[in-house]
């Protein structure tokens, strides 16, 4: 029964996107918000990320995007007086926050209580010792293992249990910190660093199974004690691989119902025992010659599984968590999905679902590739068929990495000794070393007693293998392509390997009558009627799809597409736009068809569109809907480039590209046609040339003048951007940059050092809107996804201010925008530079929708519906600045990614932000630091190493970290800039130099920050990298731009005064 | 080869032959387990029938001997989408290819089960042939009528023990009874028994006596039991007149009875109540069944195409005690006034989830009086 006390909740999300929490606790968090509010509780939400669908006002009745520390919390709780919180649903950092309140007493004495789990039972769930103890009282098998909270203890367990050893730290995100130790010399590398980040500085040792099955159960209870099990996963990977970069199947593929069975037992035994109310995840090591199993993990929250289990069953596990945590009981809730039963049944999957990791190593590309149990993936793709080579195939093309089969990388030039040695190297190309192996004839044996995956999954890989060679060596016929297409071999792969063009296998699957059908997700396997248009594609199958309009009274269909993997350079921002456009289409009488792959999106809810089709975004797949549906156009600008690239061939296919037209896309990306628009619109822009070789290349920069910038063409988050200072330079990048981008052509353009500004505007064809102009406090040549954003932009004298709008003006209408357009500035002086347009929807939509209360997303949905902007009651123009500073801070997941050089750039590299929102600049810049997490000072010590160039520049900057308060040490040169002008520092030698040198300082875990500014072009020596790697690796905040540097210390600066939280919601009523 | 599904409504599926090359008329019904299909395949209730699993990729893990729920497979004939060409898992013995030709049992691959499944849901069961042999137009008429005529009989005796036997008390892991008390004497009767209803018994300290389904309820009374077990089993139960008969002498006496699907049906019967034909039954291994007894709700196991029409009991004589979330159908009875309860669903599970093995525990309470 749902309690009538709780009136107000406060929900907590999960702040910045960093690797190991990502999009899915906005997934959750959206979901569970919207689940409340159903019941008409009053919902106050805080989460710093404010790229998020949950800080939407329409999601929540009060919306904060402050930083999630105790002390905004507490201020939180005292403005708003909630009755409840309820922790479980944002995730890690959300459920932290809540149990530090809850262990502090704030709650009691402010009555306040957790709904959902109790902070009880979350300590027996995370709490290693605790949670030890509660399985040994009901006899579940956990991993031989000892907590510690010294070095020497963590090694003399490491050698009682033996080596190897798993290290896992307690209360971090994504296993951060964790690894498993060979030998006492790794043992002590990483229990050293895992001590540090675990806040409450404690270490698992564990015995180490890696090797075993891992095999997830997401479980569910209420408070009357019923138990259900939603799904369960199997891990291509076995133990070792964090869950998060592992392929995982859905449900488990090797398990006999006695495995299953024992498994599921012990799961819902364990959700009894802690008392969990909700959703829980309970991850288990399973010996693949036995039936012995451990519990390696339980969290007690949803989680990333927990959103892969509810896309890949259709049970909506956040949705219902949220109303056990009011009350209800499971066979109370309604199952949305069959409108029919109740949430208190299992579903059953009449399919196949397969999981991949998008990892970040086509960004880091120094980074190592090898995987652990430090989860190293910013996102991950799912895909759905009725065998498991099908869903893989689908997944892998899911990928947006260039990859479209097990033939996508190539390992025939190595030989067999490397080809097996590579086999014992765990990372990201494993499955195409195996396939490579496979190719070679190595028996399923063989690879599995070095990789110890199971040979069922060995076999699957071996058929795709099989159908290459079939294809490449047999002649064509019905029966081949029908079994091709039933494991989706994708017809530009099957024409590769035949000979054929594309067109071709398309018309002999026409004359074959080979074509994709639809099958529903329905929780049921079909044995009951099931409502919900959740769509995934077969072959060989009869079609569900009737296209049919859900909604007889609807006369139009749009399509819209989704933007894929969260990865860097395409974040969790697009899906926000996707989503607020297929929202504002439902409401202009559209029907809403959405297609996307990521599991972890608030998108791929099944209730958010119409329908929602489960598919690759590859022009085939993207076919085949178009095929069954017939949209009357497609939206192609919200989902960024993922979905800008699928404009051709949806024109191709007949469908019409609803707002800018693609061809406009393409002069705004066309160097020569876009200097063509310039000059006609008298707008400026950096020199530069279109070139194809480094020797033109040379000559341009020759032209121009060093520094250049370089880069190719058709470039998202600045892939293969770089800042050239020399020959030397231009020959490396142009070699790196060619494998990285194909056969478009390469720009190089003067580099101008001025400040960079930023436009999201929407125009009607006539009219145009500015929300508002950004600026950058990092001057140019930094990434702008990179770059700490304010709005409204300072610096700009009237003169420039007016050309960014008569500029943006210009171009929008040269362009025939209709819709969304972003346009980069340069600003020195009263002189603007254009650095690029793109006539799409950005990533700081959602910042500067919510900080200007303007609804971009929507609006810009109404124009292309054929609204003006007059007519909606807008003045066309830059509209009034906001009463606030609004100031989005990158933050960056470095410590994950060992070997990942972390100097910035012009290619792109954080995966998240956050908002720091207030009256005045100071409190704003210092909520953003806090935010991102920078919460200073500690130690008070600090290292300043910088180019020569900057000494001037950083010596104010340094007097003021002194006036601070701080110790300051320097490199021998930076040393004497620093004396010179006054600033009091002490030498430090440089790493090649004996010890101590700064080396040793960074490792003395006594140092707050660390500013080292590296050399533009290539890294001249190694020394700044092995110490900005440190420095990262031990949690230091390194910053290596002077203007970073400098909006720290004023952040700082303005520490002691008392912070503001403003109700985002409630902006507009301030405002009149 | 190529194999063919012919409905009674016409339908074809054209899939390729899997098991023995056979042609077999039988009713069709779906099971949506993801897991377990040996227990399926060996399971007696699926006597007379051919069994279409709605998962799509079946045999994964082999065959494993002793899953096997009775000493051979029952189902007429095996309907997958795909079956595992490797199976993968430490015990597997066999692949489900061998087995089911080694056992005689034919069936089709390759079909778009989830499709036959929707009909089967939409239409209600059918029968249907599997055939390898190709069939021109002008014999469809006459094939179906012989399809739609064909109906499941005699089920109980063919899958029932023909002989008495006892399978004495165990310990929970399986070892030879070491417990203090005496262990219990439970009559068990068989009308087409999973192995694991004995198992549990077992393992529950109970020695237990399995009759035929044809014992005369004087021969099991003449034991004086400590309780009396009705098992699960094939077929429309109202075919079982005999039985119920005896089952009616069974309900006279005073001994504690617990009774399993088929035999929660007849027990019905027995006393006055009717069944009828679910419109395509229950089986699978996700059905929510509330026990009223306490409002929880616990996961269960279920193989049953018939159902207690709960408008028919006498409220004098029983009550319901169970009820399925789903649909409201009955899932089990308490009898008024006696030791008896009896449920629709499967306590012993294999395949599917165990919550409701505290039943045995029940059991066992009933039995100590």
């Amino acid at each position: 029964m749902r309690d009538t006390s709780i009136k107000k909740v406060l929900m907590i999300g999960s702040g910045p996107i960093v690797i190991g929490q990502a999009a899915e606790f906005d997934y959750a968090g959206t979901q569970a918000c919207r689940s409340l509010k159903e019941e008409g509780v009053e919902v106050v939400l805080l989460n710093s990320n404010p790229a998020t669908i949950m800080t939407d006002k329409d999601i929540a009745d009060h919306v904060y995007i402050e930083p999630l520390t105790v002390d905004v919390l507490e201020k939180l709780i005292e403005k708003e007086q909630p009755d409840s919180i309820l922790p479980t649903l944002g995730g890690q950092a959300g459920l932290n926050l809540a149990m530090a309140l809850d262990e502090s007493g704030f709650l009691a004495s402010h009555n306040v209580r957790l709904i959902g789990t109790t902070a009880l039972t979350i300590k027996k769930a995370e709490d290693r010792l605790m949670f030890k103890e509660t399985m040994e009282k009901i006899g579940e098998p956990v991993a031989k293992s000892e907590v510690v909270h010294d070095l020497e203890r963590g090694l003399e367990v490491a050698e009682e249990i033996g080596y190897p050893v798993v290290l896992r730290p307690a209360y971090t995100l994504g296993g951060s910190g964790g690894g498993i130790a060979e030998n006492r010399e790794q043992c002590q590398e990483i229990l050293e660093n895992g001590l540090r980040l675990s806040r409450v500085h404690e270490v698992l040792v564990e015995r180490c199974i890696a090797g075993w099955k891992e095999i997830e159960y997401e479980v569910m209870r209420d408070s009357a004690g019923n138990v259900i099990t939603v799904c369960n996963m199997e891990n291509l990977d076995p133990v070792g691989v964090h869950t998060g970069d592992s392929i995982v199947v859905a449900p488990s593929q090797t398990l006999s119902d006695k495995e299953y069975q024992m498994l599921r037992t012990s799961a819902l035994n364990i959700i009894t025992e802690l008392g969990i109310t909700g959703g829980c995840n309970v991850q288990y090591a399973l010996n693949p010659e036995s039936f012995e199993y451990c519990v390696i993990e339980v969290n007690p929250r949803v989680s990333r599984s927990s959103a892969l289990a509810s896309k890949a069953t259709g049970y909506p596990i956040a949705k219902v968590a949220a109303k056990i945590a009011l009350g209800y009981t499971l066979d109370e809730i309604k199952n949305a999905v069959t409108g029919k039963t109740y949430a208190s049944f299992e579903p059953m999957l009449d399919y196949c679902v397969v999981k991949m990791p998008r990892l970040p190593f086509d960004k880091f590309i120094t980074a190592e590739h090898t995987l652990g149990t430090q989860m190293k993936a910013t996102g991950e793709v799912m895909a759905i068929a009725n065998n498991f080579e099908g869903g893989l195939m689908k997944a892998i093309r899911s990928l947006e990495q260039h990859v479209d089969s097990l033939m996508s990388y190539d390992f025939t030039d190595l030989d067999d000794h490397d080809l097996h040695k590579l086999l014992h190297r765990v990372d990201d190309r494993r499955i195409w070393v195996i396939a490579e192996a496979l190719r070679r004839g190595y028996s399923y044996e063989e690879i599995h007693d070095i990789t110890k995956i199971d040979e069922w999954f060995i076999d699957k890989l071996k058929i795709i293998v099989d159908m290459e060679n079939r294809l490449h060596s047999e002649s064509m016929n019905e029966t081949l392509l029908r079994e091709a297409k039933r494991i989706e071999f994708p017809d530009n792969v099957i024409a590769r390997l035949t000979g054929y063009s594309e067109d071709e296998i398309r018309e002999m699957r026409d004359k074959w009558d080979i074509h994709a059908a639809f099958k529903m997700v329905d929780t049921c396997a079909a044995e009951f009627e099931a409502e919900t248009p959740y769509y995934y594609s077969v072959f060989g199958s009869e079609n569900e799809a009737t296209g049919a309009f859900r909604d007889p009274n609807k006369k139009k269909k749009v399509l819209v597409l989704g933007s894929g993997p969260i990865r860097i350079g395409q974040g969790i921002e697009f899906d926000f736009c996707s989503v607020h456009s297929t929202w504002q289409f439902e409401r202009e009488g559209y029907e809403t068809i959405i297609i996307n792959n990521n599991p972890e999106t608030v998108s791929t809810d099944f209730d958010i569109a119409d329908k929602l089709y489960f598919e690759p975004l590859t022009p085939e797949d993207v076919r085949n809907v178009v095929d069954v549906e017939k949209p009357d156009g497609a939206v192609v600008q919200f989902g960024g480039q993922t979905a800008i690239k699928l404009a051709d061939a949806l024109q191709k296919m007949g469908v019409p590209i609803l707002g800018t037209q693609q061809d406009d896309v393409d002069a705004a990306e066309d160097r020569e046609r876009f200097d063509e628009i310039l000059q006609q619109t008298g707008c400026q822009r950096a020199a530069g040339q279109t070139v194809f070789t480094a020797e033109e290349a040379k000559e341009a920069a020759h032209v121009l003048g060093y520094p250049v910038l370089v880069r190719p063409s058709y470039v998202l988050g600045g892939a293969g951007m770089r800042i050239a200072i020399s020959d030397q330079d231009i020959d490396e990048y142009i070699g790196e940059i060619n494998q990285i981008a194909q056969e478009h052509p390469i720009l190089v353009d003067k580099y101008i050092r001025g400040t960079e500004l930023e436009v999201d505007a929407i125009c009607d064809g006539q009219d145009i809107l500015i929300p508002g102009i950004m600026e950058h406090i990092e001057r140019t040549g930094i990434h702008s996804g990179d770059s700490i954003s304010v709005y409204p932009q300072r610096s700009l004298t009237p003169k420039a201010k007016e050309r960014v709008i008569e500029y943006t003006e210009r171009l929008a209408k040269a362009l025939h925008v209709i819709g969304m357009v972003n346009v980069q500035f340069i600003a020195d002086g009263d002189e603007v530079y254009i650095i690029e347009v793109n006539p799409r929807s950005s990533r700081t939509v959602p910042y500067i929708s919510k900080v200007t209360g303007i609804p971009i997303v929507p609006l810009a949905t109404q124009i292309i519906c054929g609204h003006t902007i007059r007519e909606l009651g807008y003045e066309p123009g830059l509209q009034k600045e906001a009463d606030y500073y609004a100031i989005k801070m990158p933050v960056f997941s470095f410590e994950k990614i060992k070997g990942a050089d972390i100097s910035l750039g012009p290619e792109m590299k954080s995966t998240g932000e956050c908002l720091g929102i207030a009256k005045s600049f100071n409190e704003a810049l210092y909520k953003a630091f806090q935010g991102a997490g920078i919460q200073l000072p500690k130690y008070k010590n600090m290292v300043i190493t910088v180019r020569d160039e900057d000494k001037e520049e950083i010596t104010p900057i340094a007097k003021r970290f002194e006036q601070l308060g701080y110790r300051i040490f320097a490199t021998h040169g930076t040393y004497q800039a620093l004396s010179e002008g006054g600033v009091k520092c002490f030498q430090v030698r440089k790493v090649e130099q004996e010890s101590p040198n700064i080396l040793d300082l960074v490792l003395g875990h006594e140092l707050d920050i660390v500013i080292d500014v590296p050399k533009e072009g290539a890294e001249a020596s190694k020394d700044g990298f092995v110490i900005r790697r440190n420095a990262v690796e031990t949690g230091v905040n390194v910053l290596t731009a002077v203007d970073t540097a400098r909006a720290l210390a004023t952040s700082l600066e303005n520490k002691s005064s008392e912070l503001h939280l403003i109700d985002i919601a409630a902006l507009d009523e301030e405002k009149n | 080869m190529d194999a063919f599904l012919i409905l009674e409504d016409g339908t074809v599926f054209k899939g390729t032959s899997i098991g023995a090359e056979k042609e077999v008329i039988s009713e069709v019904v779906f099971n949506t387990s993801m897991t377990g299909y040996l227990e399926v395949l060996t399971d007696p209730s699926y006597a007379g029938q051919a069994v279409v699993m709605t998962y799509p990729l079946i045999g994964n893990y082999g065959i494993c001997y002793e899953d096997m729920e009775s000493a051979q497979p029952w189902p007429d004939a095996f309907i997958v989408r795909e079956l595992s060409r490797m199976p993968s898992n430490f015990r597997s013995e066999n692949t489900i290819q061998n087995f089911l030709k080694k056992n005689e049992v034919p069936g089709i691959a390759g079909i778009d089960t989830r499709a036959l499944t929707k009909r089967l849901r939409d239409e209600g069961t059918m029968n249907g042939m599997i055939t390898t042999h190709r069939y021109h137009k002008e014999e469809m008429p006459a094939l179906l009528e012989r399809i739609k005529a064909y109906k499941v009989e005699g089920v109980v005796k063919k899958t029932s023990t023909k002989e008495v036997y006892v399978a004495q008390a165990e310990n929970p892991d399986g070892s030879r009874y070491t417990g203090d008390r005496e262990p219990k004497r439970v009559a068990f009767l068989d009308v087409g028994a999973k192995r694991n209803i004995i198992r549990s018994l077992q393992r529950h300290g109970c020695d237990v006596t399995v009759y035929p389904s044809d014992t005369s309820a004087e021969t099991i009374l003449s034991q004086n039991p400590d309780g009396i077990m009705i098992s699960n089993g094939p077929g429309d139960p109202k075919e079982n007149v005999a039985v119920i008969e005896e089952i009616k002498k069974l309900y006279a006496s005073e001994t504690p009875i617990f009774a399993i699907c088929l035999g929660h049906q007849l027990m019905a019967l027995a006393t006055g109540a009717d069944t009828y034909k679910l419109k395509y039954g229950h089986r699978g291994g996700n059905h929510p069944v509330k026990d009223l007894s306490n409002g929880r709700v616990y996961i269960t196991s279920q193989n049953h195409g018939y159902a207690v029409d709960p408008k028919t009991i006498d409220p004098a004589i029983a009550e319901e005690a169970f009820v399925n979330v789903n649909d409201g159908t009955n899932e089990g009875l308490r009898y008024k006034g006696k030791n008896i309860v009896t449920v629709q669903y499967h306590p012993e599970a294999c395949p599917g989830p165990r919550d409701s093995a505290y039943l045995f525990d029940r059991f066992m309470k009933m039995m100590e009086g």
